[in-house]
């Protein structure tokens, strides 16, 4: 048999790239400069219908300029995208399917849109690629999902096109090294055009134009929880983490989700932490945004590190006068990295612990409802056990020690388990309860039509539960019987918790597979605002030398 | 909205009883309470009212209650409760902490 090579080109998408260039010339001002003016007009001639086009939309920092320009195309010449991004956080990110502009999209999270992207899924509107984890869709990036045209968004660019990101660098050096390297075409929107940058986060022959925005990039503080609202049932859940899991495995290395459940243990850590003598021994080294809460912990030296997915509003200052802890560069303002700190917390981290709306009989954990795609964002990149994991640390291998099944399903080879946590309250507001026989995720599934539930931790992954009623030691368990036994004994008076056996809650503690206050010694009277470290905003800022400058809706003092 | 008043009684194994003759905790703001405890002979047992906007949960605080008087042995009181929209781990928590208020010696 004769075996040939084939003939084609192979450099066609740089031979398009230079073609779509070459279209784009009248617009280009100086070096790489285009008006905010000839925006709409840039964007129609470097974009083909049907391309993978990204908007960056992170957590936090959004291209809200270049999104809006984006719904501004004619549609007749610019349609059938196919978005690949990681947050959808504006209208604008959605109004590109309204206008037939966009089609299909492959996304990670949707905070505020998760409702319109169901109702447009259910009217055909929108295709949906699937839901990823952030680290599986920039995976994705660099494998099928790569971007044709990226549309990102910089703090500051210099003529030459080179960026300087600094304190919300978030995902764009993935996005643009995804793209331009496949020979993409990169577009930036930069609040500041200036002589010399700070630093240069992006060089700039990785970026093909730079068009300064007519307003200042928009950022969310989504990682900002006031003291005040903390509840004494938060503080109760924290002292129980804190003494029951923090402490028990010597957690030292970790992630906090968002919320007020971990924002509450933040502030317990200078209190009740110091009290149980653990400082030095837990939460040295952590995978998280600069969140305010952490500033009383660090300021009384628990803190030995932190590397951050995205910055934070107002937390600049104070960060960069803290360099020790965090990662700051030459110039002197840290670089945040959510590819990197995803990577961390993935692999480098002894546990992660969160908030969640739902738990079924099984330990599977979701935020959906029945009528919203909203994603999770980097939460299953965390909170789950990461098999290529090959150190140890202590927690690890304790965890490892208790899992109930590791003979069966081991054999006789040492290994560890990551601590993954989920924070439950068994009702919430309205009395909305936290444990359901089944999750809304699958009445989601079905009405958008997606074929595996949005489940954003499996119940095979989850270690322990933490509700008021007590701590679910789940990898203890020996079968999925006793689990969901450990499950019912902790969900208090849910429809779950009511079918519990107190004969068998009762073994379950005997074992130590169920703690509640009372077992773990804590005094629930105890249990009050008052050990908070910090009970407002203002103390905060008291705490952080002035350092801390909190956004305006913050401010009521 | 109407306010439905509830009423319980609980057989408890009376092993503590509170000090003061009566003792009052908390406030009944949006999702919290107040809680009075009263001391009052009623051969060992525990009366419960109940006052709330919340329907349809009358099984959940008799279940609440009753697993706040086994829990602490708590006898002969009679404990009074005006509720806003408070979950059952927010009543749990003040009733521990009423008891714990309501059993505290005098300051000397």
């Amino acid at each position: 048999m004769e075996l040939k090579g084939i003939t084609r080109e192979w450099d066609s998408l740089k031979k398009d790239a230079a073609a779509r260039a070459a279209s784009a010339a009248p617009y280009v001002k100086e070096g790489k400069i285009v008006d905010a003016k000839d925006a709409v007009a840039l964007l129609e001639a470097v974009i083909k219908p049907g391309d993978k086009v990204n908007i960056e939309g992170n957590n936090q920092k959004q291209a809200d300029f270049l999104a809006k320009t984006l719904c501004q195309v004619d549609p007749g010449k610019v349609h059938d995208l196919h978005m690949v991004q990681s947050v959808l956080t504006l209208p604008e990110h959605l109004d590109v399917f309204e206008k037939g502009i966009a089609k299909k999209l492959d996304m990670s999270f949707s905070g505020p849109q998760a409702g319109r992207i169901a109702e447009f899924l259910k009217e055909g509107k929108l295709e949906l690629g699937a839901i990823h984890t952030y680290l599986e869709l920039y995976g994705r990036y660099f494998v099928d999902l790569t971007p044709r045209v990226a549309l990102i968004a910089a703090t500051k660019a210099d003529r030459h096109g080179n960026l300087f990101t600094g304190f919300s660098t978030e995902d764009t050096p993935a996005i643009v090294e995804a793209t331009k390297f496949r020979q993409g075409i990169v577009i930036a929107q930069v609040n500041e055009i200036v002589d010399e940058l700070p630093r240069v986060d992006i060089p700039g022959d990785w970026v093909d134009y730079v068009i300064q925005s007519p307003k200042p990039f928009y950022i969310e503080p989504l990682f900002t929880r006031d003291p005040a609202l903390i509840t004494d049932a938060q503080v109760l859940k924290g002292m129980m983490a804190i003494k029951g899991i923090y402490g028990e495995y010597g957690i030292k290395s970790l992630n906090h989700g968002i919320g007020f459940d971990t924002a509450a243990i933040e502030l317990l850590l200078p209190t009740y932490g110091e009290e149980l003598g653990l400082k030095g021994k837990i939460c040295t080294n952590f995978i998280l945004n600069p969140h305010p809460s952490m500033i009383p912990a660090i300021e009384s030296g628990w803190v030995e590190s932190i590397h951050c997915f995205g910055g934070e509003l107002g937390m600049d200052e104070y960060v960069a006068a803290r360099s020790d802890i965090f990662f700051v560069g030459p110039d002197g303002s840290m670089r945040s990295n959510r590819a990197f700190s995803q990577t961390a917390g993935h692999y480098a981290i002894d546990m992660f612990i969160g908030g969640t709306l739902q738990i079924d009989p099984y330990g599977n954990s979701s935020t959906a409802t029945a009528n919203r795609v909203a994603g999770f964002g980097g939460a299953p990149n965390m909170g789950c056990d990461p098999k290529g994991r090959r150190h140890s640390s202590e927690a690890w291998l304790k965890c490892g020690e208790e899992y109930g099944v590791k003979e069966a399903m081991w054999g006789p080879v040492h290994r560890g388990k990551r601590l993954v946590v989920q924070l439950a309250e068994t009702f919430r507001e309205k009395l909305a309860p936290g444990f359901v026989e089944e999750l809304d995720a699958f009445a989601l599934a079905k009405n958008a039509n997606l074929p595996i539930e949005p489940v954003m931790i499996y119940g095979d992954d989850l270690t322990h539960i933490i509700t008021e009623e007590g701590i679910a030691y789940l990898h203890k368990c020996r079968n999925m019987e006793e689990r969901t036994a450990a499950i019912r004994g902790i969900a208090g008076f849910t429809e779950v918790g009511m079918k519990a056996d107190p004969k068998e809650t009762l073994r379950l503690r005997d074992l130590g597979v169920i703690k509640t206050a009372d077992d773990l010694g804590i005094d629930m009277s105890r249990a009050n605002r008052s050990m908070l470290a910090a009970k407002n905003v203002h103390d905060l800022v008291v705490w952080s030398k002035g350092l801390y400058n909190p956004p305006a809706k913050f401010r009521n003092w | 909205m109407a306010l439905q008043v509830l009423e319980f009684e609980f057989k408890s194994a009376a092993t503590q009883e509170i000090a003061k003759e009566w003792s009052h905790l908390g406030v009944t703001g949006s999702g919290d309470l107040e809680v009075l405890m009263e001391k009052k002979a009623l051969n060992g047992g525990v009366k419960a009212k109940v006052v709330t906007p919340v329907k349809g949960f009358d099984a959940v605080w008799e279940k609440m209650l009753g697993k706040f008087v086994t829990d602490t042995g708590v006898g002969n009181v009679s404990i009074e409760i005006n509720d806003d929209n408070a979950t059952p781990i927010v009543v749990y928590m003040r009733l521990r902490q009423a008891l714990a208020e309501a059993t505290a010696k005098e300051a000397e």
